[in-house]
Protein backbone atom coordinates (compact mmCIF):
# COMPACT_ATOMS: atom_id res chain seq x y z
CA UNK A 1 0.00 0.00 0.00
CA UNK A 2 2.97 2.40 0.84
CA UNK A 3 2.99 4.93 -1.81
CA UNK A 4 -0.48 4.62 -3.16
CA UNK A 5 -2.30 7.66 -1.50
CA UNK A 6 -5.77 6.52 0.64
CA UNK A 7 -8.87 7.34 -1.25
CA UNK A 8 -10.52 8.14 1.92
CA UNK A 9 -8.33 9.65 5.60
CA UNK A 10 -9.80 10.47 8.38
CA UNK A 11 -7.54 12.71 10.44
CA UNK A 12 -8.23 12.95 14.58
CA UNK A 13 -11.90 12.97 13.34
CA UNK A 14 -13.82 14.29 17.11
CA UNK A 15 -17.58 14.44 17.44
CA UNK A 16 -19.63 15.58 20.56
CA UNK A 17 -23.33 15.19 20.27
CA UNK A 18 -25.48 16.75 22.51
CA UNK A 19 -22.51 18.08 24.38
CA UNK A 20 -21.40 14.47 25.09
CA UNK A 21 -17.98 13.10 23.28
CA UNK A 22 -18.95 10.08 20.85
CA UNK A 23 -15.62 10.44 19.07
CA UNK A 24 -12.41 11.52 20.71
CA UNK A 25 -9.85 11.52 17.55
CA UNK A 26 -10.56 9.02 15.12
CA UNK A 27 -7.43 8.28 12.27
CA UNK A 28 -7.65 5.73 9.86
CA UNK A 29 -7.18 5.43 5.75
CA UNK A 30 -9.84 3.66 3.50
CA UNK A 31 -7.63 2.31 0.11
CA UNK A 32 -9.28 2.59 -3.40
CA UNK A 33 -10.01 -0.53 -3.27
CA UNK A 34 -11.09 -3.85 -1.72
CA UNK A 35 -13.51 -3.75 1.73
CA UNK A 36 -12.47 -2.19 4.47
CA UNK A 37 -14.34 -3.00 7.46
CA UNK A 38 -15.88 -0.72 10.41
CA UNK A 39 -15.83 -2.75 13.61
CA UNK A 40 -17.08 -2.14 17.37
CA UNK A 41 -18.90 -2.84 20.30
CA UNK A 42 -22.45 -1.51 19.66
CA UNK A 43 -22.01 2.52 20.85
CA UNK A 44 -18.41 2.95 19.79
CA UNK A 45 -19.12 5.15 17.37
CA UNK A 46 -19.01 3.23 14.14
CA UNK A 47 -22.32 5.11 12.32
CA UNK A 48 -21.06 8.40 14.10
CA UNK A 49 -17.89 8.11 11.97
CA UNK A 50 -19.84 7.95 8.71
CA UNK A 51 -22.38 10.00 9.53
CA UNK A 52 -19.21 12.48 10.01
CA UNK A 53 -17.53 11.90 7.11
CA UNK A 54 -20.53 12.65 4.76
CA UNK A 55 -21.56 15.89 7.01
CA UNK A 56 -24.85 13.99 8.25
CA UNK A 57 -24.35 14.39 11.63
CA UNK A 58 -27.09 15.71 13.86
CA UNK A 59 -28.47 19.64 14.45
CA UNK A 60 -26.02 20.85 17.35
CA UNK A 61 -23.24 18.66 17.26
CA UNK A 62 -19.95 19.76 16.79
CA UNK A 63 -17.22 17.89 14.40
CA UNK A 64 -13.94 18.56 14.72
CA UNK A 65 -10.38 16.75 12.81
CA UNK A 66 -10.24 16.54 9.13
CA UNK A 67 -11.54 14.76 6.49
CA UNK A 68 -10.02 14.20 3.04
CA UNK A 69 -11.82 12.47 0.07
CA UNK A 70 -9.20 11.74 -2.65
CA UNK A 71 -6.73 14.11 -0.90
CA UNK A 72 -9.67 17.25 -0.40
CA UNK A 73 -10.74 18.46 2.17
CA UNK A 74 -14.36 17.70 2.89
CA UNK A 75 -15.01 20.17 5.63
CA UNK A 76 -16.88 22.89 3.98
CA UNK A 77 -18.42 20.78 0.91
CA UNK A 78 -22.22 20.59 1.52
CA UNK A 79 -23.38 16.55 2.00
CA UNK A 80 -25.15 16.35 -1.52
CA UNK A 81 -22.05 18.03 -3.31
CA UNK A 82 -19.97 15.27 -1.42
CA UNK A 83 -22.27 12.88 -2.50
CA UNK A 84 -22.11 13.90 -6.14
CA UNK A 85 -18.08 13.30 -6.13
CA UNK A 86 -19.13 10.03 -5.67
CA UNK A 87 -19.50 9.20 -1.89
CA UNK A 88 -22.27 6.72 -2.11
CA UNK A 89 -23.88 5.96 1.28
CA UNK A 90 -26.73 3.10 2.74
CA UNK A 91 -27.59 4.30 6.22
CA UNK A 92 -28.30 1.66 9.36
CA UNK A 93 -31.81 2.35 9.23
CA UNK A 94 -32.10 2.08 5.30
CA UNK A 95 -33.05 5.67 4.66
CA UNK A 96 -36.25 4.50 2.36
CA UNK A 97 -39.05 6.86 1.74
CA UNK A 98 -41.80 4.76 2.53
CA UNK A 99 -44.78 6.72 1.33
CA UNK A 100 -42.84 6.78 -2.61
CA UNK A 101 -42.65 3.56 -4.44
CA UNK A 102 -40.14 1.63 -5.12
CA UNK A 103 -39.44 3.15 -8.80
CA UNK A 104 -39.60 6.87 -7.02
CA UNK A 105 -37.34 5.92 -4.81
CA UNK A 106 -34.69 4.63 -7.44
CA UNK A 107 -35.54 7.80 -9.35
CA UNK A 108 -35.22 10.21 -6.50
CA UNK A 109 -31.40 8.72 -6.47
CA UNK A 110 -30.84 9.55 -10.45
CA UNK A 111 -27.47 11.62 -10.24
CA UNK A 112 -26.60 10.80 -13.97
CA UNK A 113 -28.22 11.57 -17.23
CA UNK A 114 -28.28 7.34 -17.51
CA UNK A 115 -28.15 5.54 -14.54
CA UNK A 116 -27.33 2.34 -14.37
CA UNK A 117 -30.35 0.24 -13.96
CA UNK A 118 -28.97 -3.18 -14.97
CA UNK A 119 -26.76 -4.03 -12.46
CA UNK A 120 -28.96 -2.79 -9.80
CA UNK A 121 -32.27 -4.72 -11.44
CA UNK A 122 -29.63 -7.76 -12.36
CA UNK A 123 -28.02 -7.87 -8.25
CA UNK A 124 -31.82 -7.46 -7.61
CA UNK A 125 -34.74 -8.48 -10.11
CA UNK A 126 -37.49 -8.09 -7.67
CA UNK A 127 -37.25 -4.33 -7.28
CA UNK A 128 -38.28 -4.51 -10.99
CA UNK A 129 -41.22 -6.41 -10.68
CA UNK A 130 -42.38 -4.06 -7.26
CA UNK A 131 -41.75 -0.54 -9.33
CA UNK A 132 -44.98 0.59 -8.07
CA UNK A 133 -45.40 -1.04 -5.39
CA UNK A 134 -44.98 1.67 -1.41
CA UNK A 135 -41.33 0.82 -0.31
CA UNK A 136 -42.99 1.46 3.33
CA UNK A 137 -44.82 -2.18 2.67
CA UNK A 138 -41.22 -4.17 2.04
CA UNK A 139 -39.83 -6.16 4.03
CA UNK A 140 -37.23 -5.63 5.53
CA UNK A 141 -34.53 -7.16 3.13
CA UNK A 142 -36.26 -5.93 0.16
CA UNK A 143 -35.83 -2.50 1.44
CA UNK A 144 -32.39 -3.03 2.27
CA UNK A 145 -32.26 -4.68 -1.29
CA UNK A 146 -33.73 -1.35 -2.73
CA UNK A 147 -31.19 1.15 -0.22
CA UNK A 148 -28.39 -0.95 -1.83
CA UNK A 149 -29.67 -0.31 -5.54
CA UNK A 150 -30.58 3.71 -5.04
CA UNK A 151 -26.68 3.76 -4.60
CA UNK A 152 -25.94 1.17 -7.32
CA UNK A 153 -27.48 3.13 -9.65
CA UNK A 154 -24.83 5.42 -9.95
CA UNK A 155 -21.05 5.70 -10.82
CA UNK A 156 -19.11 5.33 -7.26
CA UNK A 157 -15.86 6.25 -6.12
CA UNK A 158 -16.42 4.81 -2.53
CA UNK A 159 -19.57 3.28 -0.72
CA UNK A 160 -20.29 3.78 2.72
CA UNK A 161 -22.43 1.17 4.05
CA UNK A 162 -23.96 0.92 7.93
CA UNK A 163 -24.60 -2.39 8.51
CA UNK A 164 -26.46 -3.81 5.37
CA UNK A 165 -27.38 -7.40 7.71
CA UNK A 166 -29.06 -5.55 10.73
CA UNK A 167 -32.13 -7.25 11.26
CA UNK A 168 -32.02 -9.72 8.73
CA UNK A 169 -32.93 -13.34 8.74
CA UNK A 170 -29.83 -15.21 7.99
CA UNK A 171 -30.68 -16.40 4.26
CA UNK A 172 -30.89 -12.61 3.90
CA UNK A 173 -27.83 -12.28 5.49
CA UNK A 174 -26.16 -14.90 2.94
CA UNK A 175 -27.60 -12.87 0.00
CA UNK A 176 -26.18 -9.33 1.38
CA UNK A 177 -22.80 -10.43 1.78
CA UNK A 178 -22.78 -11.88 -2.12
CA UNK A 179 -24.34 -8.39 -2.93
CA UNK A 180 -21.58 -6.86 -1.25
CA UNK A 181 -18.39 -9.25 -2.69
CA UNK A 182 -19.82 -9.20 -6.19
CA UNK A 183 -20.05 -5.07 -5.88
CA UNK A 184 -16.78 -4.84 -3.95
CA UNK A 185 -14.71 -5.91 -7.48
CA UNK A 186 -15.93 -2.89 -8.98
CA UNK A 187 -15.76 -0.34 -6.11
CA UNK A 188 -13.98 0.17 -2.69
CA UNK A 189 -16.26 -0.15 0.75
CA UNK A 190 -16.21 1.12 3.69
CA UNK A 191 -18.35 -1.22 5.57
CA UNK A 192 -19.72 -1.10 9.27
CA UNK A 193 -21.23 -4.83 10.17
CA UNK A 194 -21.52 -6.80 12.93
CA UNK A 195 -21.48 -10.20 11.41
CA UNK A 196 -17.86 -11.53 11.31
CA UNK A 197 -18.89 -14.73 8.77
CA UNK A 198 -19.95 -11.82 6.75
CA UNK A 199 -16.97 -9.46 7.41
CA UNK A 200 -14.31 -12.60 7.14
CA UNK A 201 -16.11 -13.52 3.49
CA UNK A 202 -15.41 -10.12 2.35
CA UNK A 203 -13.22 -7.89 4.17
CA UNK A 204 -9.37 -7.08 3.66
CA UNK A 205 -8.99 -4.31 5.76
CA UNK A 206 -9.88 -3.67 9.34
CA UNK A 207 -10.32 -0.48 11.55
CA UNK A 208 -12.05 -1.44 15.47
CA UNK A 209 -13.09 1.23 17.17
CA UNK A 210 -13.55 1.18 20.56
CA UNK A 211 -15.05 4.03 22.97
CA UNK A 212 -14.78 6.21 20.78
CA UNK A 213 -11.09 5.86 19.49
CA UNK A 214 -9.36 3.33 17.24
CA UNK A 215 -8.40 0.11 18.64
CA UNK A 216 -6.59 -1.85 15.61
CA UNK A 217 -6.19 -0.73 12.70
CA UNK A 218 -4.46 -2.97 9.61
CA UNK A 219 -4.82 -6.36 7.80
CA UNK A 220 -8.61 -8.26 8.78
CA UNK A 221 -6.91 -11.39 8.44
CA UNK A 222 -4.80 -11.66 11.47
CA UNK A 223 -7.15 -9.60 14.22
CA UNK A 224 -9.71 -12.39 13.10
CA UNK A 225 -7.10 -15.35 13.53
CA UNK A 226 -6.44 -13.77 17.23
CA UNK A 227 -9.14 -15.34 18.80
CA UNK A 228 -8.62 -13.23 21.91
CA UNK A 229 -7.83 -10.05 20.20
CA UNK A 230 -10.95 -10.29 18.55
CA UNK A 231 -12.76 -10.98 21.85
CA UNK A 232 -11.68 -8.12 23.80
CA UNK A 233 -12.02 -5.88 20.68
CA UNK A 234 -15.40 -6.79 19.61
CA UNK A 235 -16.79 -8.45 22.95
CA UNK A 236 -17.68 -11.63 20.84
CA UNK A 237 -16.01 -14.75 20.60
CA UNK A 238 -16.74 -15.87 16.72
CA UNK A 239 -18.12 -19.52 17.44
CA UNK A 240 -20.91 -17.27 19.38
CA UNK A 241 -21.40 -15.39 16.76
CA UNK A 242 -21.65 -18.54 14.14
CA UNK A 243 -24.40 -19.90 16.89
CA UNK A 244 -26.22 -17.16 16.50
CA UNK A 245 -26.96 -18.00 12.76
CA UNK A 246 -25.19 -15.23 11.25
CA UNK A 247 -22.36 -17.33 9.84
CA UNK A 248 -21.84 -16.79 6.31
CA UNK A 249 -19.76 -19.88 4.44
CA UNK B 1 -83.18 21.38 3.89
CA UNK B 2 -82.22 24.45 2.07
CA UNK B 3 -80.52 25.73 5.31
CA UNK B 4 -78.81 22.43 5.42
CA UNK B 5 -77.83 22.72 1.79
CA UNK B 6 -76.43 26.60 2.10
CA UNK B 7 -74.60 25.86 5.09
CA UNK B 8 -72.91 23.20 3.80
CA UNK B 9 -71.59 24.93 0.68
CA UNK B 10 -71.11 28.02 2.60
CA UNK B 11 -69.02 25.87 5.32
CA UNK B 12 -67.22 24.66 1.51
CA UNK B 13 -66.05 27.62 0.81
CA UNK B 14 -64.37 28.91 3.83
CA UNK B 15 -63.02 25.54 3.57
CA UNK B 16 -61.67 26.44 0.00
CA UNK B 17 -60.08 29.53 1.63
CA UNK B 18 -58.41 28.23 4.40
CA UNK B 19 -57.00 25.60 1.66
CA UNK B 20 -55.92 28.26 0.29
CA UNK B 21 -53.70 29.60 3.25
CA UNK B 22 -52.77 26.74 4.98
CA UNK B 23 -51.65 24.56 1.57
CA UNK B 24 -48.24 26.70 1.21
CA UNK B 25 -47.86 26.73 5.50
CA UNK B 26 -48.36 23.13 5.51
CA UNK B 27 -45.45 22.38 2.67
CA UNK B 28 -43.21 25.04 4.20
CA UNK B 29 -43.64 23.04 7.84
CA UNK B 30 -43.39 19.48 6.29
CA UNK B 31 -40.46 19.83 4.18
CA UNK B 32 -38.30 22.90 5.47
CA UNK B 33 -39.27 22.85 9.28
CA UNK B 34 -40.13 26.79 9.15
CA UNK B 35 -42.78 28.08 11.11
CA UNK B 36 -43.89 31.10 9.09
CA UNK B 37 -45.87 33.32 10.60
CA UNK B 38 -45.09 36.06 7.85
CA UNK B 39 -47.55 33.42 5.83
CA UNK B 40 -50.28 36.07 6.36
CA UNK B 41 -48.32 38.54 4.90
CA UNK B 42 -48.73 37.22 2.51
CA UNK B 43 -51.92 37.53 1.36
CA UNK B 44 -52.28 40.89 2.67
CA UNK B 45 -49.69 41.55 -0.26
CA UNK B 46 -51.60 39.58 -2.59
CA UNK B 47 -54.52 41.26 -1.29
CA UNK B 48 -53.41 44.41 -1.54
CA UNK B 49 -51.36 44.35 -4.80
CA UNK B 50 -54.91 42.95 -6.86
CA UNK B 51 -56.88 46.45 -5.60
CA UNK B 52 -53.61 48.72 -6.31
CA UNK B 53 -53.71 47.13 -10.02
CA UNK B 54 -57.51 47.14 -10.51
CA UNK B 55 -57.50 50.87 -9.68
CA UNK B 56 -53.69 51.76 -11.25
CA UNK B 57 -53.16 49.44 -13.78
CA UNK B 58 -53.61 49.94 -17.29
CA UNK B 59 -55.61 47.39 -18.78
CA UNK B 60 -56.61 46.08 -15.38
CA UNK B 61 -60.04 46.53 -13.49
CA UNK B 62 -62.96 45.09 -11.39
CA UNK B 63 -64.46 42.80 -14.50
CA UNK B 64 -64.18 40.29 -16.88
CA UNK B 65 -60.27 40.03 -18.35
CA UNK B 66 -59.29 43.31 -16.30
CA UNK B 67 -59.86 41.34 -12.67
CA UNK B 68 -58.03 38.66 -14.03
CA UNK B 69 -55.20 40.19 -14.53
CA UNK B 70 -55.17 42.61 -11.47
CA UNK B 71 -55.53 38.56 -9.79
CA UNK B 72 -52.26 37.62 -11.91
CA UNK B 73 -50.51 40.78 -10.59
CA UNK B 74 -51.38 39.51 -7.08
CA UNK B 75 -50.87 36.40 -7.17
CA UNK B 76 -47.15 37.37 -8.89
CA UNK B 77 -46.60 39.77 -6.34
CA UNK B 78 -47.26 37.06 -3.31
CA UNK B 79 -45.11 34.40 -4.92
CA UNK B 80 -42.13 37.05 -5.28
CA UNK B 81 -42.24 38.31 -1.92
CA UNK B 82 -42.55 34.63 0.06
CA UNK B 83 -39.18 34.25 -2.39
CA UNK B 84 -37.55 37.15 -1.17
CA UNK B 85 -38.37 36.37 2.65
CA UNK B 86 -36.95 32.97 1.81
CA UNK B 87 -33.69 33.69 -0.15
CA UNK B 88 -33.24 36.99 2.56
CA UNK B 89 -34.34 36.26 5.87
CA UNK B 90 -35.24 32.45 6.11
CA UNK B 91 -32.24 30.90 4.42
CA UNK B 92 -29.80 32.05 7.13
CA UNK B 93 -31.29 30.71 9.65
CA UNK B 94 -32.01 27.10 8.89
CA UNK B 95 -31.84 24.98 11.63
CA UNK B 96 -32.66 27.57 14.45
CA UNK B 97 -36.37 27.39 15.23
CA UNK B 98 -36.13 30.33 17.33
CA UNK B 99 -34.57 32.64 15.51
CA UNK B 100 -37.10 31.92 12.27
CA UNK B 101 -39.78 32.57 14.65
CA UNK B 102 -38.71 35.74 16.02
CA UNK B 103 -37.99 37.07 12.34
CA UNK B 104 -41.09 35.61 11.04
CA UNK B 105 -43.36 37.53 13.66
CA UNK B 106 -41.14 40.69 13.08
CA UNK B 107 -41.91 40.69 10.01
CA UNK B 108 -45.22 40.27 9.84
CA UNK B 109 -45.99 42.68 12.51
CA UNK B 110 -43.52 45.36 10.29
CA UNK B 111 -45.61 44.36 7.38
CA UNK B 112 -49.29 44.82 8.56
CA UNK B 113 -47.99 48.58 9.86
CA UNK B 114 -46.29 49.15 6.67
CA UNK B 115 -49.78 48.45 4.88
CA UNK B 116 -51.17 50.56 7.91
CA UNK B 117 -48.65 53.39 6.71
CA UNK B 118 -49.21 53.71 3.69
CA UNK B 119 -53.01 53.20 2.96
CA UNK B 120 -54.26 53.67 6.26
CA UNK B 121 -55.83 50.95 8.79
CA UNK B 122 -59.28 51.34 7.57
CA UNK B 123 -61.09 48.26 5.48
CA UNK B 124 -61.01 49.64 1.58
CA UNK B 125 -63.24 48.22 -0.40
CA UNK B 126 -62.43 45.31 -2.88
CA UNK B 127 -62.60 45.13 -6.58
CA UNK B 128 -64.85 42.40 -7.55
CA UNK B 129 -66.72 41.51 -10.69
CA UNK B 130 -70.43 41.97 -10.21
CA UNK B 131 -71.47 38.18 -10.46
CA UNK B 132 -69.43 37.41 -7.29
CA UNK B 133 -71.80 39.98 -5.34
CA UNK B 134 -74.97 37.93 -6.52
CA UNK B 135 -76.50 34.54 -5.39
CA UNK B 136 -77.36 30.78 -7.42
CA UNK B 137 -80.24 29.16 -6.50
CA UNK B 138 -79.18 25.30 -5.77
CA UNK B 139 -81.58 23.21 -4.28
CA UNK B 140 -83.60 25.66 -2.66
CA UNK B 141 -80.87 27.69 -1.26
CA UNK B 142 -79.49 30.81 -2.79
CA UNK B 143 -75.51 30.68 -2.26
CA UNK B 144 -73.41 33.64 -3.00
CA UNK B 145 -71.26 32.91 -5.60
CA UNK B 146 -68.31 34.04 -3.89
CA UNK B 147 -68.71 30.92 -1.82
CA UNK B 148 -69.02 28.73 -5.29
CA UNK B 149 -65.76 30.57 -6.05
CA UNK B 150 -63.21 29.96 -3.50
CA UNK B 151 -64.65 26.49 -3.36
CA UNK B 152 -63.82 25.88 -6.85
CA UNK B 153 -60.99 27.68 -6.72
CA UNK B 154 -59.61 25.59 -4.27
CA UNK B 155 -60.25 22.56 -5.65
CA UNK B 156 -58.22 23.54 -8.83
CA UNK B 157 -55.65 24.54 -6.56
CA UNK B 158 -55.75 21.55 -4.71
CA UNK B 159 -55.72 19.34 -8.01
CA UNK B 160 -52.55 21.34 -9.65
CA UNK B 161 -50.51 21.04 -6.58
CA UNK B 162 -51.23 17.37 -6.23
CA UNK B 163 -50.12 16.55 -9.68
CA UNK B 164 -47.30 18.93 -9.28
CA UNK B 165 -46.29 17.08 -6.24
CA UNK B 166 -47.00 13.73 -8.10
CA UNK B 167 -45.64 14.16 -12.10
CA UNK B 168 -42.64 16.37 -11.58
CA UNK B 169 -38.71 15.83 -10.40
CA UNK B 170 -39.06 18.90 -7.61
CA UNK B 171 -42.99 17.18 -6.41
CA UNK B 172 -40.56 13.80 -5.81
CA UNK B 173 -38.08 15.89 -4.03
CA UNK B 174 -40.55 17.50 -1.79
CA UNK B 175 -42.09 14.26 -0.77
CA UNK B 176 -39.39 12.75 -0.04
CA UNK B 177 -38.00 16.02 1.91
CA UNK B 178 -40.88 15.93 4.28
CA UNK B 179 -40.11 12.36 5.10
CA UNK B 180 -36.42 12.73 5.50
CA UNK B 181 -35.11 15.92 4.72
CA UNK B 182 -31.32 14.34 5.51
CA UNK B 183 -31.83 11.10 3.60
CA UNK B 184 -32.15 13.56 0.37
CA UNK B 185 -29.08 15.39 0.75
CA UNK B 186 -27.79 11.82 0.97
CA UNK B 187 -28.73 11.01 -2.11
CA UNK B 188 -26.63 13.76 -3.71
CA UNK B 189 -29.85 16.59 -4.09
CA UNK B 190 -29.14 19.77 -3.13
CA UNK B 191 -32.67 20.15 -1.16
CA UNK B 192 -32.50 23.77 -0.76
CA UNK B 193 -33.03 24.47 -3.80
CA UNK B 194 -36.73 23.13 -3.18
CA UNK B 195 -37.02 24.96 -0.21
CA UNK B 196 -37.33 28.52 -2.14
CA UNK B 197 -40.12 27.18 -5.26
CA UNK B 198 -41.94 25.64 -2.22
CA UNK B 199 -41.92 28.76 -0.47
CA UNK B 200 -43.04 30.76 -3.88
CA UNK B 201 -45.57 28.10 -4.64
CA UNK B 202 -47.24 28.97 -1.10
CA UNK B 203 -46.69 32.48 -0.87
CA UNK B 204 -48.55 32.37 -4.78
CA UNK B 205 -51.44 30.10 -3.13
CA UNK B 206 -51.67 32.72 0.08
CA UNK B 207 -51.87 35.59 -1.96
CA UNK B 208 -54.92 34.22 -4.39
CA UNK B 209 -56.57 33.19 -0.69
CA UNK B 210 -55.77 36.97 0.18
CA UNK B 211 -57.71 37.92 -2.62
CA UNK B 212 -60.65 35.81 -2.70
CA UNK B 213 -60.95 36.55 1.25
CA UNK B 214 -61.03 40.45 -0.40
CA UNK B 215 -63.66 39.46 -3.05
CA UNK B 216 -66.06 37.08 -0.47
CA UNK B 217 -65.99 39.42 2.17
CA UNK B 218 -66.08 42.33 0.18
CA UNK B 219 -62.95 44.92 2.07
CA UNK B 220 -59.67 44.25 2.36
CA UNK B 221 -57.79 45.62 5.39
CA UNK B 222 -53.75 45.36 6.59
CA UNK B 223 -54.59 42.83 9.37
CA UNK B 224 -56.71 40.20 7.51
CA UNK B 225 -53.76 38.13 6.56
CA UNK B 226 -53.08 37.84 10.01
CA UNK B 227 -56.08 36.74 11.38
CA UNK B 228 -57.00 34.23 8.56
CA UNK B 229 -53.67 33.12 9.57
CA UNK B 230 -54.84 31.76 12.87
CA UNK B 231 -57.35 29.10 11.33
CA UNK B 232 -54.19 28.51 8.63
CA UNK B 233 -52.31 26.64 11.60
CA UNK B 234 -54.98 24.99 12.57
CA UNK B 235 -56.04 23.32 9.74
CA UNK B 236 -52.22 22.77 9.23
CA UNK B 237 -52.22 21.17 12.84
CA UNK B 238 -55.64 19.03 12.32
CA UNK B 239 -54.48 17.96 8.48
CA UNK B 240 -50.71 16.77 9.64
CA UNK B 241 -47.84 18.60 8.51
CA UNK B 242 -46.22 18.64 5.43
CA UNK B 243 -49.45 16.36 3.95
CA UNK B 244 -51.54 18.32 0.84
CA UNK B 245 -54.54 15.71 0.73
CA UNK B 246 -54.50 15.89 4.52
CA UNK B 247 -54.86 19.44 4.88
CA UNK B 248 -57.82 19.58 2.47
CA UNK B 249 -59.44 17.22 4.66
CA UNK B 250 -59.00 19.45 7.46
CA UNK B 251 -59.82 22.38 5.78
CA UNK B 252 -63.47 20.63 5.12
CA UNK B 253 -64.01 19.97 8.43
CA UNK B 254 -62.74 23.15 9.91
CA UNK B 255 -64.66 25.23 7.26
CA UNK B 256 -68.26 23.18 7.95
CA UNK B 257 -68.19 22.83 11.44
CA UNK B 258 -67.47 26.56 11.80
CA UNK B 259 -70.53 27.62 9.35
CA UNK B 260 -73.07 25.24 10.84
CA UNK B 261 -72.29 25.71 14.37
CA UNK B 262 -72.10 29.79 14.16
CA UNK B 263 -75.50 29.01 12.85
CA UNK B 264 -77.14 27.35 15.39
CA UNK B 265 -75.07 28.61 18.42
CA UNK B 266 -74.52 32.27 17.55
CA UNK B 267 -71.08 32.59 17.18
CA UNK B 268 -69.55 29.64 19.12
CA UNK B 269 -68.12 28.16 16.11
CA UNK B 270 -64.80 29.38 16.36
CA UNK B 271 -64.55 28.16 19.84
CA UNK B 272 -65.22 24.71 18.28
CA UNK B 273 -62.84 24.81 16.13
CA UNK B 274 -60.19 24.92 18.67
CA UNK B 275 -61.90 22.14 20.69
CA UNK B 276 -61.51 20.09 17.48
CA UNK B 277 -58.04 21.16 17.26
CA UNK B 278 -57.55 20.32 21.08
CA UNK B 279 -59.49 16.39 20.54
CA UNK B 280 -56.89 15.83 17.41
CA UNK B 281 -54.30 16.48 19.16
CA UNK B 282 -55.32 14.33 22.11
CA UNK B 283 -56.41 11.34 19.61
CA UNK B 284 -54.20 11.90 16.68
CA UNK B 285 -51.53 14.15 17.55
CA UNK B 286 -49.21 13.83 13.90
CA UNK B 287 -52.64 14.74 12.63
CA UNK B 288 -55.01 13.14 9.97
CA UNK B 289 -52.46 12.47 7.50
CA UNK B 290 -49.45 12.27 9.51
CA UNK B 291 -47.01 9.32 10.00
CA UNK B 292 -46.29 8.57 13.41
CA UNK B 293 -42.74 9.45 14.09
CA UNK B 294 -42.83 11.62 10.52
CA UNK B 295 -40.61 14.60 12.04
CA UNK B 296 -37.83 13.12 11.38
CA UNK B 297 -34.58 15.89 11.40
Amino acid sequence: MAGVPPLLSVVDLRVRIGGSPILHGVTFDVPGTGVTVLLGRNGAGKSTTLKAVLGLTPIGSQVGGRVLFDGVPTANVATHQLVRRGLGYVPEDRGIFAGLTVAENLKLAHRVDKPDYDTAYGLFPELKQRGRQRAGTLSGGQQQMLAIARVLINPNRLLLVDEPTKGLAPRLVTEVADVVSRVAHSVPILLVEQNLGLVRRVGHDAVVLSAGTVAYSGALGPLLDDEQLTRSLLGVGQHHDAARGGLVA
Amino acid sequence: MSTLILLLLTGLGLAGLYFLVSSGLSLVFGLADVLNFAHGLFLSVGAYATWWAATHLPGAGSEGPGFLLAVVVGVVAGAAVASIVELVLIRPLYRRTIQQVLVTVGLSLAGVALLQAVWGADARPFPRPAWTSRVTTIGGAAVPNSSLLLAAVAVVVLAALLAFLRFTRVGLVIRAGVEDRAMVAALGIDVRKAFTLVFAVGGAAAALAGILAGVHFTTVSPGQGTSLLIFGFIVVVIGGMGSITGTAWAAVAVGVLQQFVNYYSAGLGDICVVALLALVLLVRPQGLAGVVGGARA
